[in-house]
């Protein structure tokens, strides 16, 4: 019966329903599109960094990100990482901004990647349209196509000058997209170095492959006693360093996790308002079964319930909204992503936000003097 | 069983207000409920019916005084503690019905069972039976706000004594109905307290209720100032109508 109590008193008054479900479902959208954004944000900033063969990063001193390594490591660095007991493989990545001038004229920045798959360190991935033998060709560099506007291009076979050579497009990948808006440029080691100008030893990180059974910890501090100038960094502390330069010190995302929580908080308000208001309007009939002699637990129950309902209702139609925001934002620029963990995340929230407003609604009930049942 | 006391009352003094504003509602306040018997508490407006019965049901606490509910001193109870003793012994019924609006007849009474932890199909087929016994059973789905006042009240009469409380209060049951239907329910009270030993209290200052009291308690400024009783072998006045529809419905 509580259930069946808090599903009328729910539904008996439809206006404030709507309101109360309006208030979740603003809630729910806002706060899955801000944490969809920032998780978005994240996949973009450690894609690379998630796709490449490494357990352990050599940086330059103090490089801030995949994008910010310089290119500052030599063969000497590589060498080095070599022979130091427990590396299986050390492989040399290129990654360097420069400037991509247009077929039709201006130029646009990017993110020049020099990599040799074969070496078994950071493999393209997403390659939809030509492969990396074709990229092996003459000038031949993958781009992602949601990028052909901005980089003036229409396809496979286009050129562009990027920054002191020509470069063709060999191959296409999709969904590889990159938070500074500044498209990656997938290219051979060699032709990066050539296209940037740069010695044919030149490298901006050294991608640590230890060998098996190898303790990664113990690796890490012989090659940080044998790499002075340069920092060995896990691929975990390479990540969160990449995502604590983009997302906190330029502020994308406190503004993303601020606005969740002001969805969160602005929703609680909205939903705590219809949820206390719901309990004064039937203050006689909590009234009639104190009298009758219902513990106050009974109707905390029924208000509990009540806004249960209201979680599980409007969770479901906010996450409809959601998913549908989720699914037309696929093809920009910044596409929201949304996890079975962020899911549910978002029903505990639900679940809290409504259990959070239902408290003010409690006290107001507790306080409730059964003798009203004789003043009607 | 019959005669035994299920409720006394000894010298209650219930003050409300305070300061300047504090008046005394009730003044020494003493009476037994019976079971088996039905008991009107007569008095003009203001003179303390409600109060008192607020007290004796365990929703108000006494200044002073001494409640005992099936010999159970209820002084000092906490709030929750009191509302046990509501749940497992007394039955209310209220003037204006307080019925949920939003719940059928059945569920009305459903819920009264609900509380005291009656549930699912014990308690679906506990509330048809009350039901069928106020002679509604041809309402069990309908909700308040398609009943008649009459069937309304009967309703609240059947939540009230769903649970078999030994007492059952009832707060101007007849004062929104009309003749017809005030003969009605409290034939079905005078009955209910004959044919299942219950104590009823009825506050009320509806006279036509009279011939149905088995003992009239009369309040006035807060204090009894009189008690009279039914001459032994005068029945209650029997109103026929409700049991044909319950035969008719049953």
């Amino acid at each position: 019966m509580i259930m069946t109590l808090a599903f009328r008193n729910l539904f008996h008054d439809r206006i404030r329903l709507v309101v109360t479900l309006v208030g979740i479902l603003f809630s729910i959208v806002l706060v899955a599109v801000q944490l969809g954004l920032y998780l978005g944000s994240s996949r973009m900033i450690t894609a690379n960094i998630d796709q490449a063969n490494a357990d352990l990063w050599v940086t330059t001193f103090g490089a801030k990100s995949f994008e910010d390594g310089g290119m500052l490591l030599y063969s000497a660095e590589r060498h080095q990482a070599l022979a130091t007991p427990g590396v299986e493989r050390v492989v040399p990545l290129v990654v360097s901004f420069a400037e991509w001038r247009k077929p039709s004229g201006g130029s646009t920045r990017v993110v020049v990647v020099g990599t040799d798959p074969e070496d078994d360190g950071l493999v393209p991935w997403a390659l939809k349209h030509g492969t990396w033998s074709d990229v092996k060709a003459p000038d031949g560099v993958a781009i992602d196509r949601s990028y052909f506007r901005d980089l003036d291009v229409t396809g496979i076979g286009d050129t562009a000058q990027v920054a002191s050579g020509r470069v063709r497009i060999k191959a296409l990948t999709e969904g590889v997209r990159s938070f500074t808006q500044s498209p990656y440029v997938y290219t051979t080691l060699a032709r990066a170095r050539h296209l940037l100008a740069r010695e044919s030893d030149a490298t901006s990180f050294l991608l640590i492959k230890v060998k098996p059974g190898a303790d990664v910890e113990q690796v890490r501090n012989a090659l940080k006693s044998r790499l002075e100038s340069a920092e060995v960094l896990t691929k975990e502390e390479f990540r969160d360093r990449s995502l604590k330069t983009w997302l906190f010190k330029t502020g994308a995302g406190i503004a993303l996790i601020g606005g969740a929580l002001l969805g969160l908080l602005v929703g609680t308000v909205i939903v705590a308002q219809t949820l206390y208001s719901s309990p004064k309007d039937h203050l006689n009939e909590f009234a009639t079964l104190r009298a009758l002699g219902s513990s106050s637990g009974y109707i905390h129950k029924v208000i509990l319930g009540q806004a249960g309902l209201s979680a599980v209702i409007g969770y479901t139609l906010g996450m409809i909204i959601a998913m549908g925001v989720v699914f037309a934002s696929r093809d920009t620029p910044l596409p929201l992503v949304m996890t079975p963990w962020l899911a549910a995340m978002l029903f505990a929230v639900t679940v809290f936000m409504c259990a959070i407003s239902a408290m003010s609604a409690i006290m107001k009930v507790t306080k409730i003097d059964p003798a009203m049942v004789f003043n009607r | 069983m019959t005669g035994e006391t299920v409720l006394e009352a000894v010298d209650v003094v219930k003050e409300l207000g305070s300061g300047a504003g504090k008046i005394t509602a009730l003044k020494g306040v003493s009476l037994n409920l019976m079971a088996g018997e039905l008991t009107l508490l007569m008095g003009p407006s203001g003179s303390g019916k409600t109060t008192l019965l607020s007290i004796l049901g365990c929703i108000m606490s006494p200044t002073s005084g001494t409640i005992r509910v099936a010999g159970r001193d209820t002084a000092g109870l906490s709030p929750e503690k009191l509302a046990a003793i509501r749940r497992e012994h007394i039955g209310y019924i209220f003037q204006s019905y307080n019925l949920f609006p939003t719940l059928s007849a059945l569920e009305n009474v459903r819920i009264a069972l609900d509380v005291r932890g009656m549930k699912g199909f014990k308690a679906a087929a506990r509330a048809e039976e009350c039901l069928r016994e106020v002679g509604l059973a041809h309402r069990l789905k309908y909700h308040p706000g398609n009943m008649s006042g009459g069937e309304q009240q009967r309703v609240a009469v059947a939540r009230a004594i769903a649970s078999s409380p030994s007492i059952i209060l009832a707060d101007e049951p007849t004062a929104a109905l009309d003749t017809e239907n005030g003969q009605q329910v409290m034939a079905l009270l005078a009955r209910i307290a004959k044919e299942q030993n219950r104590s009823v209290l009825v506050v009320t200052h509806d006279p036509r209720t009279m011939p149905f009291a088995d003992r009239t308690i009369y309040i006035e400024d807060g204090q009894i100032v009189r008690e009279t009783r039914r001459p032994e072998g005068l029945d209650a006045p029997e109103i026929t109508d409700l049991s044909k529809r319950r035969k008719a419905h049953g």
